[in-house]
């Protein structure tokens, strides 16, 4: 027995020696924290313009931010795609994501460099959407409840039940809006209109684009989401009107950063400057994300929002992105509005 | 002459382990490879030497990772034993100790060592900082600790365990391996998550407060205000399980004690439950009576009121659960109506009873085990369920759900998950519990074998007209449903456009043939694929593990027996969320490292079906005659041989219906799947409720209907193989009982 375990060693010794190490060029790690498909569409599409091998995981952002911390010691993601900002920017402020300037830059608008300058280089905007609602022509009408323009319109007592919003516990989208509110008319006011909208929602849903979908098929009549998604809804033929609310609104800034240690740092680099191109963001009209790309020269869907025609806030990122701010804001939502009778 | 020969049998198996365990640490890649478990890349990328794929042997060569090194004696100490006889009292120590040792050591070592070097603070001030970490084991790691476990079991039976027993003493401990691995670990490593604070130091006052939370126990909904998930899992269960008791009784009344006479038909519903995917009907529900469905359009047109969202919530999760569960109930309680002897109401019959007291005095007090059982079944399943409360649950929030959402959602806060999936998990565990030790002491029999010929009376009158209209109003309102969810995936957009058009299962399943061969051009077919791949996978692992466990059960007596029951039936009672959650916690990070592949759906399907595995090889070895056991043996087999050569034959349909249940069942989960799929291991299930996330209904229910179809053939294909298996030389009659 002994000899012939020591012969099978001598051989997978001689194979020692002639063994190779391996190179681990040609391919990519990315994490995607946007929809499946568009991140199928954006691993595959990187792949067929570069020959490089993609391998793509998609997970929320918060689940992201939480699994690149995780292996900070031990990358092994190359590239963050997508999702909304707030994480990318708490990475940024870890140290978790790497400083790059991309030569793309020139070709951006303002706000996604802005979003890179915040968070020194460590994270650039690729795409962003406005919060707003949108509401079911047909059931409004049935109702006969006037159409609404602006946020406070929503308080109207004949809204009452019409009106539906994710839980911003469980829902980015949420929070944002709940962020919105304090931003536009102060804290005290702010969460007055939550209150007086709480009377009006018929169901907090636990993630950020139901009350639209809701909307569509007919079983809620107003849902606050951001426009792209309610754009979403009215471009595959449902009788959805979407509003960006008259007194301005809060917005959310879809990021992109490049994971600090990467294993493939040129390809990560590579992919950065593709997805920061036109040709790259013009795939988000084909799986139906109507957001607003980042690059000037990318096609922006007839359907989308216009962005120049809505009332952006100064939205401060830094402040309701941090988990303090949120956790407080959260907090007194569960004590204050949550629980008043509906 | 017994002992000689069985001496010359054990060699070769101790000998096959010695070396599995040194080719599992020079020969093979111990760190998981990434690229797969099934894939062999690592092959031709660097191994031996490169780091990510090399044998612990090599590792150690290189002087990398010594913390293996102490292995090497533990894989050396056996080859000591090759000299000695088995009835030497150093064969067995030996071999104990250095089982023992390896894997203790292995254990540990895997468990002290991560990603990040030392996993616990105190390690690190013990032994001061550690530059290198490891990742998850790999093949090479798993076949050392199997070799490490079967040295120690063979030193157990050379010790005497079992008669010296080496098949059984290894089958008992490798299945307590197993399921103290992919269950009770899982488990334990929720209930610590449960208790780490938001600064990830372990404490009892983070506990305390996550677990005393309002939106968990809060009594809010009797002063106008809400409840919390808690109580409203715990009432919508109790709801839940009295109406589909009630329902089931009703069904296995009028088939058992009227004239009824499709009886056949009521028999066929049952199936229903299990081929239908989660949450298909509460869609259909949606479709009915949601604000825009047909039948409030209907009530608001005839009757001119608003139409109301009055659906979401409470009343449709209940409608759905009911619906879904009743069929569980009726097969549980057709048993037990069935089996109260005639003549036992004959008896009271010429007593005089009228039929209402029979009926009440009689044969309802020994009805009452399978009524307990089914309440229980009724209020677990309820519990567990994931698919209706997430598509009609409005406000009503309950633990599944919620567990769900602090995972996936922008909360992500696995220490609330965690906490909600304990309070879960103490319902249903609870809810078992009572099941067990309630049933399990009162004797409730009557059919005793002898002469027992009697017919069942008939019901009463007053009793047989509302079980009627009942069980006739369910029965069209359950044919509704399923015809709603086939109307649903031929039309073009529910509610909007009733066009009749097959585009949902052209989207989906479209194919066409290339010069290449057929391309599946369909949006379905990579999880469809995935789905029949995993199942297939699972299914017989599911059976074998099963059969197994059931034959230690019903033929081996050791110490421990109970325990050993227990533990291999708990999974049944932990709840899909509870185990997505806690193979999350537990299988994301070192030793075992397998989130992402499609090993973890593999695993988690063989421990959420193995109980039924379990269950029906109990069922059909206790009507095997042990006597045929003792023949073999006493004819000089040894009890592989026996298990192998008697047992497993005469078990075909067991073995049959245990691998289409837990296909079927692989099909159709989702509750622990929906945590544990991937970009490349997406299951239909998970797809379809990506495609209702989207709200795109048609295609959401199309795939459905076909996976309905799929699952129908299997059951009918596994219907017509046992029926025409006749056992050995039993006659017909026999057969039929």
């Amino acid at each position: 027995m002994l000899k012939v375990r020591s012969k099978l060693l001598l051989g997978a010794l001689s194979l020692v020696a002639s063994g190779t190490m391996a190179q681990a060029d040609g391919k990519l790690s990315l994490y995607c924290s946007a929809q499946e498909d568009w991140c199928q569409l954006m691993a595959r599409s990187f792949e067929d313009a570069t020959g490089i091998d993609v391998n793509m995981s998609r997970k929320s952002s918060g689940e992201t931010f939480a699994q690149v911390k995780a292996e900070s010691v031990n990358p092994k993601g190359d590239v963050w795609w997508g999702g909304t900002g707030d994480p990318h920017l708490q990475a940024a402020e870890e140290n978790l994501t790497e400083a790059y300037v991309s030569p793309m830059r020139d070709q951006l608008h303002d706000w996604a460099i802005s979003q890179a300058t915040s968070a020194n280089d460590k994270t650039i905007g690729i795409y962003s959407g406005a919060l707003g609602y949108g509401y079911n022509a047909d059931i409004l009408a049935a109702n006969n409840l006037p159409a609404p323009a602006c946020w406070k319109d929503l308080l109207k007592p004949e809204y009452k039940g019409h009106v539906q919003m994710a839980n911003p516990n469980s829902s980015g989208t949420a929070y944002t809006t709940l962020a919105t509110m304090v931003q536009l008319f102060g804290e005290d006011d702010g969460f007055d209109f939550m209150k007086g909208l709480h009377t009006n929602v018929n169901q907090y849903t636990k993630s950020g684009s139901a009350p639209i979908k809701a909307a569509a098929r007919g079983e809620n009549t107003i849902g606050i989401v951001f426009m792209h998604d309610a754009v979403k809804q009215a471009v595959s033929g449902f009788p959805i009107t979407v509003v960006a609310p008259c007194e301005g609104t809060g917005y959310e800034i879809g990021s992109m950063s490049i994971i600090s240690g990467a294993r493939n740092m040129e390809n990560a680099k590579k992919f950065y400057d593709w997805a920061l191109s036109a040709e790259a963001q013009n795939l988000a009209l084909e799986v139906n994300a109507f957001q607003v790309p980042s690059n000037k020269g990318a096609n922006t869907s007839e359907s989308a929002p216009d962005m120049s025609s809505i009332t952006l806030i100064d939205y401060d990122f830094s402040k309701f992105g941090s988990s303090d701010e949120r956790k407080r804001l959260l907090q007194k939502w569960d004590n204050d509005v949550s629980v008043l009778p509906q | 002459m017994k002992i000689s020969s069985s001496e010359n049998k054990t060699l070769p198996v101790l000998i096959f382990w010695i070396l599995a365990g040194w080719v599992g640490f020079a020969v093979l890649p111990w760190y998981g490879v990434e690229d797969g478990f099934f894939s062999f890349d690592w092959v031709f990328d660097g191994y031996p030497m490169d780091r990510d794929y090399a044998p612990a042997a090599f590792l150690l060569a290189q002087g990398k990772n010594l913390w293996l090194a102490p292995m090497v004696f533990a894989l050396l100490a056996p080859l000591l034993v090759l000299r000695l006889k088995k009835s030497d009292p150093r064969y067995g120590a030996i071999l104990l100790a250095v089982g023992a040792a390896g894997l203790a050591w292995l254990m540990a070592q895997g468990l002290a060592i991560g990603i990040r070097g030392w996993t616990t603070d105190w390690l690190g001030l013990a032994f001061g900082p550690l530059d290198s970490r490891q990742y998850g084991m790999g093949y090479g790691a798993l076949l050392t600790a199997s070799a490490f476990l079967f040295l120690f079991t063979q030193g157990l039976a050379a010790r005497g365990a079992i008669n010296g027993d080496v098949f059984v003493v290894s089958a008992i401990t490798g299945v307590i391996a197993i399921v103290a691995i992919f269950v009770f670990f899982p488990i334990a490593k929720l209930m610590t998550a449960a208790f780490i604070g938001d600064d990830g130091s372990i404490s009892i006052l983070s506990f305390l407060a996550k677990f005393g939370d309002r939106r968990i126990w809060g009594l809010g909904c009797f002063s106008g205000g809400r409840c919390g998930a808690a109580w409203n899992s715990f009432f919508l269960a109790i709801i839940v399980a009295t109406i589909t008791t009630t329902m089931g009784l009703v069904f296995a009344l009028v088939v058992t004690r009227s004239g009824f006479k499709y009886k056949r038909l009521l028999r066929a519903l049952t199936v229903l439950p299990i081929i239908t995917p989660p949450f298909v009907i509460g869609l259909a529900i949606i479709l009915l009576f949601g604000l825009s469905g047909s039948i409030t359009g209907f009530f608001a047109d005839v009757f001119g009121v608003q139409p109301t969202r009055w659906v979401y919530g409470l009343p449709g999760i209940v409608i759905a659960q009911s619906l879904a569960y009743t069929p569980i109930a009726f097969l549980v309680l057709i048993g037990v109506v069935e089996g109260v002897s005639p003549s036992m109401e004959e008896a009271a019959q010429t007593l005089r009873a009228s039929r209402w007291e029979v009926f009440k005095t009689v044969s309802l007090p020994l009805m009452r085990p399978g009524l307990a059982n089914a309440f229980l079944l009724g209020f677990i399943e309820s519990m567990a369920d994931f698919g209706n409360p997430l598509v009609l649950g409005g406000n009503y929030d309950v633990l599944s759900t919620e567990i769900f959402f602090a995972i996936v959602g922008a909360q992500y806060d696995q220490g609330r998950a965690a906490i909600l999936a304990i309070v879960l998990l103490s319902f249903t565990l609870g809810a078992f519990y009572a099941q067990r030790f309630w049933l399990g002491r009162k004797s409730y029999t009557t059919v005793s074998g002898k002469g027992d010929s009697g017919v069942h009376p008939a019901m009463p009158r007053g009793l047989a007209i509302p079980t009627f209209a009942i069980a006739t109003i369910w029965g069209l309102f359950t044919v509704v449903i399923y015809g709603m969810i086939f109307y649903g995936s031929v039309v073009e957009v529910w509610g909007m456009n009733h066009e009749l058009t097959f585009k949902h299962y052209v989207t989906a399943f479209s194919f066409r043939f290339e010069d290449s061969g057929i391309r599946w051009s369909g949006s379905a077919w990579d999880s469809f694929w995935t789905t029949i791949k995993i199942a297939t996978i699972a299914a017989p692992l599911t059976a074998a593990i099963g059969l197994i466990t059931a034959y230690l059960l019903t033929r081996q007596n050791f110490a421990g027996r109970n325990a050993f029951e227990f533990g291999t039936m708990l999974s049944f009672a932990i709840p899909g969320t509870v185990i997505g959650v806690s193979y999350i916690l537990a299988f994301n990070v070192p030793p075992v490292e397998i989130t992402g592949t499609g090993v973890i759906l593999v695993v988690c399907f063989i421990f959420r079906n193995m109980p039924v595995g379990v269950r029906a090889g109990i069922a059909s070895m206790s009507q095997l005659d042990k006597s045929l056991d003792e023949s073999s043996l006493t004819l000089g087999a040894n009890s592989w041989q026996t298990f192998r050569g008697v047992v497993l034959p005469l078990l075909r349909p067991a073995i049959l219906a245990a691998l289409v249940y837990s296909f079927v069942r692989a099909m159709t989960a989702i509750s622990a799947v929906i945590f544990l799929v991937s970009a490349e291991y997406d299951m239909a299930t998970s797809y379809i409720i990506g495609r209702v996330e989207n709200n795109d209904y048609g295609l959401a229910i199309a795939y459905s209907t076909t996976l309905i179809f799929v699952m129908l053939s299997a059951v009918l294909l596994l219907q017509l193989l046992v029926g025409k298996i006749r056992i050995g030389r039993r006659g017909a009659g026999r057969e039929k009982e």
